[in-house]
């Protein structure tokens, strides 16, 4: 750690695995629920467990990019951070704002939740991934434009390089597309329309810049390589997403309402999308051939390395097999989705993030790398994590191709409920994997705690 | 890469490309709200397909099932379920009302969500209202 102030990342960094911790045993609580439908009814819903697992999702992963941030910009712009108190400030009000929306969630009935919160000055509530209370949203506007002046200012006094402007850009147009979260007309159709603005335009937009400029400055600091031709290669891959990903959107336009040409819109262009996500790889594995150092951290590196090939894997390859209209007609809102949903939420966002904590929080503790036995125990948690991620989104494949052979493939459809009965092994296979999951974000946690030797040699 | 495409050319791609295709999402995105009343019907949201929006949102209908193929994937597809149950508002209203506040043993459960008569025919309004649009003949058959 270079400067003083980057290590407000920390607290951000610990924040974000503890509400990881809370995700992942909600996600086994409704992986427990689809096999067994009764199981925490009427306590726990399903929709209440699995609002808590998504939005649980998306605290953290932005508890992670804000932590990145306060930790990568002062370091690339050469200076202190323009206000620690502030990011101090913000980190409690967001964890706490954060903490009563979930108790919420789980405390009171939802209905009642839209009422205390008066939903009906400004409805926003009760759709997917926005189920947060108009307050909480508005809370979030707040600390993401105090995050985004702190790290501005940051800037500005100091060194503009291009990680640091594509990181900003990538923030501010999270922030921006967030605003379409407060746009819910009475008319479902433009509803669900502007509601990909925010899911869509995140996760194949802006996040990407996110991620490509994370995924830049770990490689740097671990392989040496010319900051040159990774800033280089950066411009492409996100030039890239944004030109496949922005009318790549059409893919969500297929069947909700809208016009029938962005069959073809969102087809052709969403069938490019996969190109940034391989060049990633390409890259990264690129310049760790070419590097010039051997760092001591070796786990980061594997944690790099992991998040090219499972976001290719998870959102070029798994968006890919249902991205065409003709496949997506019968595909649509099936296990499919929550296939691909899974693996490319963890190989793009969980794991850029993981390789972030994983680079800086020993330099945050004050050494340049973990001992070799602490390292060796990160490593465990990556492959349990990573293949148990794997094999859930191949048993909720297999769920979903014979969910749409018996449902919609065929001319004697079954009823929903009953093909689901006949889903079952496949649904308790995934629990399985869930909680080899959660056996692995264990040994991760765990894997803080070990001491050892003050630090491994290259 | 090469020494002649520099780093350069490579950020004019980036800023010149995303401002194209902003602007062909922009100008596709006008386009979409031209046409999108015929296609929506939207002459027919009355108050009360207004008010049956509201209770979807209130109780987070989205939690559980699918509404045009978007949400979650616990429980059926509602965009058609108007045609399903047979073109009936009151059968949709009668299996919302029945629902058992414990569940039913070793069964998905619904929730009973004590709603009101008005709020109960508001609900069933607004999936028959989204029955209706025009979603380019999907889903695949009446089982949604
Ligand atoms: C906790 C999950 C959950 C929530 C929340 C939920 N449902 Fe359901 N719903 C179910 C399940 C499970 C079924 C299938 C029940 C069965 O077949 O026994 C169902 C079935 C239905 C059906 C019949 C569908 C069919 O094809 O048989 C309708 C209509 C319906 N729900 C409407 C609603 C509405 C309206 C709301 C919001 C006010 C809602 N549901 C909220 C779980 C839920
Ligand atoms: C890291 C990047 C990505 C993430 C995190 C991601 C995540 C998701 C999620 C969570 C959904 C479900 C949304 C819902 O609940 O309705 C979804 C849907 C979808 N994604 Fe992705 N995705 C990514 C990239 C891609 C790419 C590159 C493609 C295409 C090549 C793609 C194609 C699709 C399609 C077609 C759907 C709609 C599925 C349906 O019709 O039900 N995704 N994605
Ligand atoms: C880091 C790991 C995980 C990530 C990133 C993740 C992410 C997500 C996302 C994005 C959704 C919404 C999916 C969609 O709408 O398509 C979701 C839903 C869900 N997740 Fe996870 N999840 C993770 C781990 C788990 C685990 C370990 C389990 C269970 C064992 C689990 C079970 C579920 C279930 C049952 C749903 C609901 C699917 C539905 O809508 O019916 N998840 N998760
Ligand atoms: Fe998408």
């Amino acid at each position: 750690m270079q400067y003083q102030s980057q290590s407000v990342a920390k607290l951000y960094f610990i924040a974000a695995i503890g509400l990881f911790l809370g995700q992942i045993l909600f996600g086994t609580v409704i992986g427990a629920q689809y096999i067994w439908g009764d199981f925490l009814f009427p306590a726990i819903p399903f929709n209440v467990a699995r609002m808590v697992h998504t939005n649980l999702l998306i605290v953290w992963l932005l508890f992670g990019f804000m932590g990145a941030a306060y930790y990568l910009i002062p370091e690339e712009s050469e200076t202190e951070l323009f206000s620690p108190m502030l990011a101090i400030l913000m980190f409690w009000i967001f964890l706490a704002a954060g903490a009563a929306t979930i108790l919420a969630y789980l405390l009171v009935p939802y209905a009642t939740l839209a009422e205390i919160t008066m939903n009906d000055l400004l409805p926003t509530m009760g759709r997917e991934f926005l189920e947060q209370p108009t307050i909480t949203k508005i809370g979030i506007v707040v600390v993401a434009l105090s995050f985004l002046f702190n790290i501005g200012m940051t800037m500005l006094k100091g060194r503009k390089t291009v990680i640091s402007m594509i990181m900003f850009l990538g923030l501010v147009g999270l922030a921006v597309f967030f605003l379409f979260s407060f746009v819910n007309p009475h008319n479902l159709i433009e509803d669900k329309f502007w509601w990909w603005w925010v899911v869509h335009l995140w996760v194949e937009g802006v996040w990407e810049l996110i991620m490509g400029a994370m995924l830049a400055f770990v490689l740097i600091k671990t392989t040496g390589v010319d900051r040159e031709i990774i800033e280089k290669w950066l411009y492409v891959i996100i030039a890239m997403s944004l030109i496949t990903g922005l009318i790549g959107m059409g893919h969500h336009y297929y069947w909700i309402g809208t016009p029938e040409y962005w069959q073809w819109w969102g087809s052709i262009f969403s069938a490019m999308e996969p190109i940034p996500f391989f060049m990633m790889v390409l890259y990264t594995f690129n310049m760790v051939n070419q590097r010039r150092r051997e760092h001591p951290n070796k786990v980061a590196l594997l944690w790099a390395q992991g998040t090219a090939v499972m976001a290719f894997l998870g959102a070029g390859v798994w968006g890919f097999i249902h991205t065409l209209a003709p496949v997506n007609y019968y595909t649509h809102g099936t296990q499919v989705t929550a296939a691909h949903g899974h693996m490319a939420f963890y190989g793009a966002y969980v794991m850029i993030v993981l390789a972030m904590i994983s680079y800086a929080m020993p330099l945050l503790r004050g050494r340049v790398a973990n001992s070799n036995k602490a390292q060796v125990v990160e490593m465990w948690s990556f492959w349990l994590m990573t293949i148990a991620m794997v094999f859930i989104t191949l048993f909720l494949t297999a769920a979903g191709v014979l969910q749409v052979w018996l449902q919609r493939y065929t001319d004697a459809p079954m009823g929903f409920m009953a093909v689901q009965d006949k889903l079952e092994i496949f649904y308790m296979m995934r629990e399985i994997a869930g909680i080899i999951f959660l056996i692995g974000l264990g040994t991760y946690i765990y894997s803080f705690f070990v001491g050892g030797e003050e630090e491994a040699t290259a | 890469m090469s020494e002649v495409f520099t780093k350069t050319m490579a950020r004019n791609i980036f800023y010149g490309g995303t401002t194209f295709f902003f602007l062909l999402l922009l100008a596709l995105t006008f386009d979409t709200m031209s046409v999108l009343p015929e296609r929506d019907h939207r002459e027919n949201i009355t108050d009360q397909v207004i008010l049956g929006k509201k209770v979807w949102e209130d109780n987070n209908c989205i939690g559980c099932h699918t509404l045009l193929g978007e949400g979650a994937y616990f429980a059926p597809e509602l965009g058609n379920v108007y045609t399903r149950f047979g073109n009936s508002t009151d059968a949709i209203k009668g299996f919302i009302m029945s629902r058992p506040k414990d569940g039913i043993p070793g069964r998905r459960s619904m929730p009973q969500f004590n709603l009101s008569d008005e709020e109960l025919s508001a609900v069933a309004e607004f999936l028959k209202w989204t029955s209706e649009v025009n979603t380019a003949n999907w889903p695949p058959n009446i089982q949604g």
